[in-house]
């Protein structure tokens, strides 16, 4: 077993794997949190624009969004996604990047519903209050109702993020190294020893995904909102 | 004295209507609350003093009519709505203290996001609040830590903190054990006595015959009496109000 992890470089697959995670679950945090914001905004618009974008982007099939990032955004556009053309490692660090943000793109859309029904479990009158002491939209929603919407969703937001630590394997399609490409050769040249093989993997991602269970469910009960 | 152009009532709504679909719950409301005085709204459940309260602040939008507070009217949506509710002091039914902040957070924050005031001097003006209201010693606790008329004597403290011009007071003891009643109205009594204008809808008579300077009785949506606490007690005009009278006064 251990000859294989390190014959096909599996711990580097699976760096890459939780680099994927870490950085698609920031930014889909952050665009997630931006969306469930517009989609309570008061401007018609933006309500528009972010439910016409979850519909859109939570619908669609991840390996098709990759897909297109790839095909539309590099090869098509020629998107360079900030990376140094001269670089040896060029396609790498772009299907790399191209990835974080085809995964971003489709996993925000389950972070802001989440965040929108956590919004919906904070009492109308802690908003309305707020409005009553004269803050803002923007200051109600970041400072009163989100802090709390947050807290009341830790547990549902683990899912989405276990979710998405399995959903990078996806990125094999456009040709990024993490775990699951190296699955695929050695599913080819080590079929002698299949089970073993996938017995890795399985073990790799329960090791992955076990403690964001664990430490957000803790997480979850530690900042509940007692009312 | 001076004949000075007098001071525009603290208040002012004029040819007020309220639809809630089909329902008309605030019938051509015509009221003037000058700056100082006392006023509660009495009436039975579902004759729209709470809406007319929460109208004032724009709450609740109305259909039609004019409200104006300290002779401005009501913006609409943004900034400037804002700017005036920050000058209005509210206080709710359930109080809805910020669950997920401290006492002493839940006082102090509104005068550092709204008024820029910076945090140390917000917290001290915060804590001599408190102080006001008798419950200093809850300042570090979570609201639902606290009794329901601690709560209550916070949320007050949370609207005083914003130095209103006006205070609302939306129902402020109907949600509580009857043992805690006394401490909130206390509170609310020393609060008139220091001159705040305040517009309390409200089912405690007591307090309208102790702290009210007027008496506003509220029915299907229409204002039917506007009366000292003495007049409209001892003798009310109307059937409405003769009604209503008897039944939460004779047992």
């Amino acid at each position: 077993m251990f000859d294989l992890i390190e014959k096909y470089n599996v711990l580097d697959a699976f760096w890459l794997t939780i680099k994927l995670t870490f950085y698609a679950a920031i930014l889909s945090l952050i665009w997630g949190t931006i969306l469930a914001g517009m989609r309570v905004s008061p401007v018609p618009a933006m309500r528009a624009f972010g439910t016409l974008y979850v519909n859109l982007f939570r619908n669609t099939p991840l390996t098709l969004i990759l897909v297109a990032t790839s095909i539309v955004l590099k090869n098509t556009l020629g998107v360079t996604m900030f990376a140094d053309e001269q670089s040896q490692d060029f396609f790498a660090i772009l299907d790399f990047r191209l990835a974080i943000l085809g995964l971003t793109a489709y996993t925000a859309t389950f972070v802001c519903e989440s965040i929108r029904s956590g919004i919906n479990t904070v009492p109308v009158g802690q908003a309305e209050a707020a409005r009553a002491l004269g803050l803002s939209f923007a200051q109600v929603l970041r400072i009163i109702v989100l802090p709390q919407a947050f807290r009341s969703v830790v547990g549902p937001l683990a899912s989405v993020l276990i979710a998405l630590t399995k959903n990078t394997t996806v990125a094999t399609a456009i040709g990024v190294a993490e775990a699951a490409g190296i699955l695929r050769a050695m599913i080819e040249f080590e079929s002698d020893r299949i089970m073993v093989v996938f017995l890795i993997f399985a073990l790799g991602f329960v090791i992955l995904t076990l403690p964001t269970g664990l430490i957000l469910g803790q997480v979850a009960k530690k900042v509940a909102v007692k009312r | 004295m001076t004949a000075a152009t007098p001071a525009p009532p603290m208040i002012r709504m004029e040819g007020v209507d309220k639809f809630f679909g089909d329902l008309h719950v605030l019938k051509d409301i015509n009221i003037e609350v000058p700056a100082g005085q006392v006023v509660v709204v009495l009436g039975p459940s579902g004759s729209g003093k709470s809406t007319l309260c929460r109208a004032i602040n724009r709450l609740e939008p109305i259909n039609q009519g004019v409200i104006e507070v300290d002779g401005k009217p009501l913006p609409a949506e943004g900034k400037a709505l804002a700017g005036l509710r920050a000058d209005v002091g509210m206080v709710f039914q359930q109080f809805n203290l910020f669950a997920h902040k401290t006492i002493a957070d839940n006082v102090a924050l509104a005068p550092v996001k709204v008024r820029k005031m910076n945090k140390g001097e917000a917290r001290q003006h915060a804590m001599g609040l408190l102080e006001r209201v008798g419950i200093t010693d809850q300042a570090e606790k979570y609201p639902a830590q606290l009794s329901g008329g601690q709560q209550q004597r916070a949320a007050i403290a949370r609207a005083l903190a914003m130095k209103p011009k006006v205070m609302l007071f939306d129902e402020p003891t109907s949600a509580l054990d009857p043992e805690m009643v006394q401490e909130v109205l206390d509170v609310m009594t020393n609060l008139a006595k220091e001159g705040m204008t305040m517009l309390v809808v409200t089912h405690e008579m007591g307090f309208a015959r102790r702290a009210a300077n007027r008496v506003v009785f509220m029915s299907d949506g229409e204002i039917v009496e506007d009366s000292t606490p003495d007049v409209f007690f001892t003798a009310p005009k109307s059937d409405r109000a003769k009604d209503f009278l008897g039944k939460i006064l004779t047992h």
